[in-house]
């Protein structure tokens, strides 16, 4: 088997273009499939302008809400490109540069304060949309949305609290504090003392029993604005999540992301090399004279899953290394890198092995090859609850029968220190090798026409 | 195939001949035990060497390489000697640093034949080892053929469905139409088969009066 292997490799030397396409392309396509996940869906870039005087304050009744820091809690949540006018943030969303642009207009303050008035105008805020692709347009539309239930919620929070706070000095009496000012405020809990000694003090007659009416009214009162102001309190957030994670915790986004660029580097390398140079094999008419004899049909199949498996390992092992110094991975589990890319090579080795066996020729082989990979590594990302129930179950049966998913479930155990066991995703991978090994040794028959 | 019984001598240059889908082919590809027959046995007193009517060679790799492949897949005690036996048999010792796509047909066959002689056969199978080779090319390959057989006691056995070429380097011819064998014998009694057969044809030249012999016999 070493003989053919070595052959193998002076064959993939001689062809130093092929060798570096079937290298370079998927570690390219890894890298960038790797970034653009990690780091769209996080912080779309958002073009922002706001225009609201630095003075303006929200007011209730004669109280003014302290500043509302909109600016922080925005481009805490988009990452913020600063303009300096509508223009050009028009020119930001229109060249791609900015997904969306978000425009607060100098009167939002105004239009907040006039709620209160006989003449109240809404307030709104500007956003300006780049819709050139249903995806981008489906994501600005739920950051937007997102952005702004943010923001009501937190003028809702701090008018509740205010409300909250005068229900109190109503309730348990204070101080007021208008334009620097303190005004005492007596409070219902006062009033009914003052009333109670008053009362003390009157003969039993009608002018007691209407103060006995007072009393009872300030009692009643001060029962249920004490209930009103927690209610107060509340009605900005009625509802709260408890949020309990049922299945293991989600890798870090950027261990993921590394995760899915080596797992698409090896299976492209695994796939395509293998199933390449089987049909090879048969292309250069040498696999009935090797399988005369020489070497025997599994071998032979054998040693293409461990050509895959070579290949395969070394350039997944040098794109973790060239990652490594931009981000962080713990080399001291190369040990269990090892085992899961070995697992998954070794697996997608033998479904390339099975494609090469049926396509035969090396132009339909690379064909098949990535109509096959490329859709089937997609959908093995396609998160649960992003498409309908009985969709994502047809998903997973699919992404089950292919070892891209395996491979990068045991890759990202692999990677991830705080993970889930790498065990299933190892026996799963053994499994779907011993599964599509057969499937090549029966699929090896039709290599035997002459 | 059917009622096909076949000897050959050490030495011996069998022609197997017949028309498109008569099956030599598969009648070599059965003695060269890539297929299986349904009935009957294949003896061989020694290994045998199997020479597909496409060269079966990496076309990336020199001459040296792939022969030097298959000597040590044949596991040869002495692989490199092997292979430079080979490379003077061939007279391509020139060549050895060569990729093989760089080679011209008739090159490749030679590197083909060679291949298929690393196994030390008794019996070298070749089929249709001429095909696509230009007449100088042919006449060195068959002096090459012929040489193996005369000077190095290997039985070759060759199909072609060129009668020409099979008179003239096949010592003994086997007919082959429908997968059933209609003559086996030497050229010359070949000629007087076909002479008493087809007697109309006799005057035509051989390959015209060979039609008519397969057309006599219902194929």
């Amino acid at each position: 088997m070493r003989w053919l292997l070595l052959k193998d490799l002076q064959i993939l030397r001689r062809s130093p273009l092929q060798a570096f396409l079937l290298v370079a392309y998927p570690v390219l396509i890894a890298v960038l499939v790797g970034f653009a996940i990690s780091r769209s869906p996080e912080k779309p870039r958002v073009a922002f302008l706001n225009e609201i005087p630095t003075d303006a304050r929200v007011s209730v009744g004669t109280q003014q809400l302290p500043k509302l820091g909109i600016d922080k809690r925005i481009c805490g949540r988009v990452e913020c490109v600063r303009v300096k006018s509508r223009g050009e943030a028009l020119d930001e969303v229109r060249s791609g540069d900015a997904v969306a642009a978000l425009i607060l207009p100098a009167d939002l303050v105004d239009r907040l304060n006039s709620l209160s008035t006989p003449n109240p105008r809404t307030p709104e805020v500007e956003a300006i949309v780049n819709e050139d692709d249903p995806l981008k347009a489906r994501l600005v539309n739920d950051r937007l949305t997102a952005l702004l239930t943010e923001a009501n919620l937190t003028i809702a929070r701090r008018i509740s609290h205010e409300g909250g706070r005068f229900v109190g000095l109503v309730v348990h009496g204070g101080q007021l504090r208008v334009l620097g000012q303190a005004i005492p405020f007596l409070g219902l809990g006062n009033t009914a003392r003052i009333l109670r000694a008053l009362r003390a003090s009157l003969p039993p007659g009608p002018r007691r029993d209407s103060l006995d009416q007072v009393l009872r009214f300030t009692a009643l009162t001060r029962g249920n604005l004490g209930t009103a102001a927690t209610l107060l309190t509340r009605l900005s957030q009625p509802i709260v999540a408890d949020k309990q994670v049922v299945s293991a915790s989600s890798p870090p986004l950027e261990v993921f992301a590394i995760a899915v660029a080596a797992t698409f580097t090896l299976a492209f390398v695994a796939i395509l090399l293998v199933a390449g140079s089987l049909a090879l094999e048969r292309e250069e008419n040498a696999f009935a004279r090797l399988t005369r004899g020489l070497v025997s049909p599994t071998g032979l199949l054998t040693e293409k899953v461990a050509l895959g498996v070579v290949a395969g390992l070394t350039v997944t092992i040098l794109m973790l290394a060239g990652l490594s110094p931009f981000v962080p991975l713990h080399w001291s589990r190369i040990g269990l890198w090892l085992a899961a890319i070995l697992a998954g090579a070794i697996s997608l080795g033998a479904a390339g092995a099975a494609l090469g066996a049926a396509a035969r020729e090396v132009r339909a082989v690379s064909l098949l090859a990535f109509m096959v990979t490329l859709p089937l590594a997609f959908l093995a990302l396609v998160p649960s609850g992003t498409v309908g129930a009985g969709l994502y179950d047809a998903i997973k049966v699919i992404s089950a029968l292919f070892p891209f998913k395996a491979a990068l479930q045991a890759i990202t155990a692999a990677l991830d220190s705080s993970g889930p066991s790498m065990v299933g995703p190892l026996v799963h991978l053994v499994a779907l090798a011993v599964a599509y090994g057969l499937l090549a040794r029966l699929a090896l028959r039709r290599f035997t026409a002459v | 195939m059917r009622g096909v019984d076949l000897a050959a001598e050490a030495g011996e240059l069998v022609a197997v001949i017949g028309p498109n889908g008569a099956g030599k082919t598969t009648l070599l590809s059965i003695l060269a035990g890539i297929s299986k027959a349904d009935a009957g046995n294949v003896e061989v007193p020694g290994k045998v060497g199997w020479v597909p009517q496409q060269a079966a060679l990496y076309r990336r790799l020199t001459v040296e390489e792939n022969l030097l492949l298959f000597a040590r897949l044949e596991k040869h005690p002495d692989p490199r000697g092997s292979v430079d036996e080979m490379l003077e048999l061939t007279g391509l010792e020139e060549r050895r640093a060569e990729v093989v796509a760089r080679l011209s047909g008739g090159n490749q066959q030679r590197i083909n034949i060679a291949i298929g002689l690393l196994a030390r056969p008794a019996a070298l199978l070749l089929d249709e080892p001429s095909v696509g080779l230009d007449p100088r090319q042919r006449a060195r390959l068959w002096e090459f053929i012929g040489g193996l057989a005369g000077d190095h006691g290997t039985t070759v056995i060759f199909s072609t469905h060129d009668i020409q070429e099979a008179e003239r380097y096949g010592g003994r011819m086997l007919v082959l139409a429908d997968g059933e064998a209609l003559f086996d014998g030497s050229a010359g009694e070949l000629r007087e088969a076909v002479r008493s057969e087809a007697p109309e044809a006799a005057d035509r030249d051989f390959e015209t009066a060979f039609v008519s012999f397969l057309h006599h016999r219902g194929h």
